[in-house]
Order: C-alpha cells, then structure tokens, then sequence
C-alpha cells in the first residue's frame, strides 16, 4: 500500500470500482462493529415488520465504505477531511454495493472526489470526500 | 392563503417550536463510554473490510504522517453510540421535542437524507469525544415521494478537551405515509433511506441523545420508506419484549392474557420479572387469567399527543380476580362512563400487521 502524491492525483482521473457482496453477515458484522443494534440491520423480521424486504446497511457503515472507497485508492496516509454524503436507496442483504468514484476538484492541497455507491434499486449513496495527502 | 385551517395551525406551531429549539443552541450529551480503542476499532476494519495499516498496525502506524494508531475518520459517531440498552444514556436533544410534535401529527415516517461529516483531525488512542447537539433547521411542508413531509436538521459536533475535533449534519424527511402504499419500487426514485440512526443515535442521538428509535418520541424507523410498505401502516409504538416478558405478548397475539407466577411457591407477579420477589426463585411458568376485573383506578388522557393515537383516551389500573393488578386501556366506552370499581372484561386491538395490545372493556352486570 503505497499513498498517491499530489502530482498523481488529477482532475477528471477516475478510481477503481470496489464492489461489495452485502451477506447477511456484512450487514449484521458492520451494525454491529458501528454500534447500531437497531433491528432493522439485524433481524429480518425486525425488518419486515416495518415495512422493509430484508435487513440492511447502516448509515454508519455506509459512511465507513465511502471512506474505505477513498483510501484504498489514495493510500493509507492520505488525510480524509470530509464525506458528504445524499442517502438514497436501501442496500438490502443479498444486493451488492458497487462504488464508482472520480477526481473533482483540486484547490490549496484539497482533493475532492466524487463518490456514488449503488445497488439494484439505484444510488444508494452519493456524493464527496474531501482529503489531503502528506 | 387559502390552506385548511388545521395544517396552517400545525405550521405555525412548528416553526415556532423550531425556533425555540434553535435558540436553545447546543446541548452535550454523554461521553464515549469506551475512550477511543484498539479492539474497537478492529472489528470495525474488519467487518468493513478496511485493510488501511495506520488504523490497526503499530508499527505501520509510527512511521507514517500520524506517528501512531489513529482511528478511522468515519468511526466518529461509533464512539458516542448508547448501545443495546440505550436507555441508560439518553441525556435528551433539541431534536426530539421536534421530531415528537410531528410524530404526534401522524408525520410518523422517517428516512435520513442526508450525513455530512467534517474531521477536523484524527483521533488517538485513548481519547473520549463528547457529543454536542444542535437543532439547525425544519424546512416544509414539502411534497415527496413518500408522501408530505418536513426536513429535519440538526448538527452534531464532537469535543475532545474542549477542542472540536470533527462534525456532522444529519438531515431526516419526517413524512406522512401514504395510506395505499403500494408504489412500484425504484418509481420515482424516493430520495431517502429508511434508517434509524437517523434520528437516534445517529442523528440526535449518536450523541447519547434520547430518541433512538424504539425508545421514546418514535419508533417508525422505517415506516414507509421504500415503497414496499405494508398496508396497513405500522402502529408508531412497540412493546418492549424480551426475555422475561415474551411469553406474555405470545399470548397477547394468542388471545391469552398470561401472569407470570412463580413456579417454586406459586405467587403470580405482574409486571413480570426474572426472580420471585416472594421466595427469590428463578424458575418461572405463568396461567391465564379469566379477562374479568375491575378498575382500579385511572386517568384520562388529553394531551400531549401520542403517536398512533386519538386523544382522550383512558389508561386504567385493572385488578384481577386472580390477584394482580395490570395496567391496560379502557376501550368501547365513553372516557366520562369510566369509574373506579367499574368490572370489565378483557379485549384486544390488532394495532397493525403484527400487534395485538390486550385492553379492557364495559363488562355488562
């Protein structure tokens, strides 16, 4: 894991796409390593008694992953500084998470890139990461 | 110029309650009950798969930009979350006096919008961030695609010593849902996501705050939002079932009202708990009551409003010839014919798809 340098990062360049299998167990895992025990991230029948077809991904965990997303591309020192993230569709178990990402902006040593994470349903998250490398 | 009289009164009752909330500024709620840790931070790189060396790895960690573990930027609100038995930390918002007058109105659905988080640095090992919540802004009534609603938003920022150390804004749609709510899927594209953190802990709550989502002002978590509601609309209020008190709601929706009693001396106890408070045994069974008692005493309810439903409405004591007394609604009667010593019988209501609250009823002589 090497992180990029400012002079490797440019505008328009686009970053690898990471898809994510959403098992039961990465929803359940990520609740609860994000400390979310509300049923709805748990127990599918928590999950469809309110309306919804199967358990899914926190918000915690969504704002994990779109961080993750960032890093994996830039590298580990790459400093993250902000997400700004729309919320849309629900990420059920047994969907998949795709993110697609490219560079936005560059101004006074601040990368921002823009994010979208979707699943069957459509965008699940979309939006920025601001960041800064060393 | 022309709206219905009863919403223009809401709106205004709203914004009025907003600006109070605004005014009342930022409100701490409780420390980190774990300081920032190494295990903690394990299982969440390992559950979201994040393989960054800095966040787990000593070594890695010394010889780069930070000098030493750090915690992922995104885990910020992990460290305020109140955990499984959330009641024990809710300290209260801004927020939730305002997500509890919409409740009270029927916008009982919830879905967050948006999550805007700002790291003004990474935290270390060993540091406890407290939570600080404002309320910053109620936008509506808009229409949507599920339904009408208003935007919520309030602003968290988290403190380490005094020194802030990273931010949020949280964003929720309180919606009411649609009656008929059987959308096509992926119709119209509903901008928003059915969680709860939203307003609990993540939102107002993440924070130590109160209004996660089963506990007080709400629990429609996920009311309506993905269009594949069911159709009847979820009653906003759950039990609290566990351990000690399933057997009792398995029989509300069997049509039995169960007592626990005591399966080594016998004494019935309600409401149930895990010992005999008589003779200090574990060993629980239960029987069934006859569903005959009497009033023993009562209230009627007129205000505040409470979620899924219409005011007045009576809250008795009942006593039963068995020998316990249970606290339940007195139903099918006018509130002004209820009277202590009043016999009634037990009856229940099917509030949604999945419950049936036992209540109790006139018994005729």
């Amino acid at each position: 894991m090497r992180t990029l340098t400012d002079d490797e990062v440019r505008v328009g360049a686009v970053l690898p796409e990471l898809a994510i299998e959403l098992t039961p167990t990465v929803v359940v895992s990520t609740a609860l390593a994000t400390m979310d025990f509300t049923s709805v991230h748990h127990d599918v029948e928590g999950a469809r008694a309110q309306g919804s077809k199967d358990i899914f991904l926190n918000i915690l965990t969504t704002m994990g992953l779109v961080e993750r997303y960032v890093t994996d591309w830039a590298g580990p020192e790459a400093i993250i500084r902000g997400i700004n993230v729309k919320l849309g569709v629900p990420a059920y178990a047994g969907d998949r998470l795709a993110f697609s990402g490219a560079v936005l902006a560059c101004e006074d040593g601040e990368f921002t890139v823009e994010v979208r994470g979707t699943v069957s349903l459509g965008d699940h998250a979309s939006g920025t990461v601001r960041f800064a490398l060393p | 110029m022309t709206a219905p009289a009863e919403p223009t009164g809401l709106h205004e009752r709203l914004t009025a309650l907003a600006e109070r909330q605004i005014a009342a500024g930022e409100v701490l709620g409780a420390a980190a009950a774990d300081p920032v840790n190494a295990p903690m931070i394990r299982h969440w790189t390992d559950a979201l798969g994040d393989a960054n060396p800095i966040y787990t790895d000593p070594e890695a960690a010394a010889a780069g930009v930070h000098g030493q573990i750090v915690a992922p930027p995104a885990m910020i609100q992990v460290w305020t979350m109140p955990g499984v038995r959330r009641d024990r930390r809710q300290a209260g918002t801004p927020v939730d006096a305002v997500l509890a007058m919409l409740d009270g109105n029927g916008y009982t659905g919830v879905v967050a919008t948006n999550c805007e988080q700002t790291y003004h640095r990474y935290l270390r090992l060993g540091e406890s961030p407290v939570p600080a919540t404002r309320f910053t802004g109620l936008a509506g009534p808009k229409r949507t695609a599920l339904g009408e609603g208003y935007f919520v938003t309030w602003n968290v920022t988290w403190y380490v010593a005094g020194e802030a150390v990273a931010e949020m804004l949280f964003r929720v749609l309180k919606f009411r849902p649609r009656e008929r709510a059987r959308e096509p899927r992926g119709n119209g594209a509903p901008p928003a996501r059915e969680d709860t953190p939203a307003t609990g802990e993540n939102g107002a709550g993440g924070n130590g705050s109160a209004a996660r989502r089963d506990a007080p002002a709400t629990d429609e978590d996920v009311s309506a939002a993905d269009g594949d509601t069911p159709a009847r609309r979820p009653y906003p209020l759950r039990p609290a079932v566990n351990a000690d008190t399933a057997f009792f709601w398995e029989g509300a929706a069997q049509g039995e009202l169960r007592i626990q009693k005591c399966a080594d001396c016998g004494e019935l106890r309600h409401p149930p708990g895990p010992v005999c408070p008589s003779c200090r045994s574990a060993a629980r069974t239960y029987l069934t009551a006859s569903g005959e008692g009497e009033v023993y005493s009562y209230v009627v309810h007129h205000n505040p409003p409470v979620p899924g439903l219409g005011t007045p409405f009576v809250v008795a004591v009942v006593e039963l010839p068995e020998g316990v007394r249970i606290v339940g609604n007195v139903v099918d009667c006018a509130p002004s014919r209820v009277g202590i010593g009043m016999p009634v019988r037990l009856t229940y209501r099917q509030m949604d798809d999945e419950l049936i609250l036992p209540m109790w009823a006139p018994r005729e002589a």
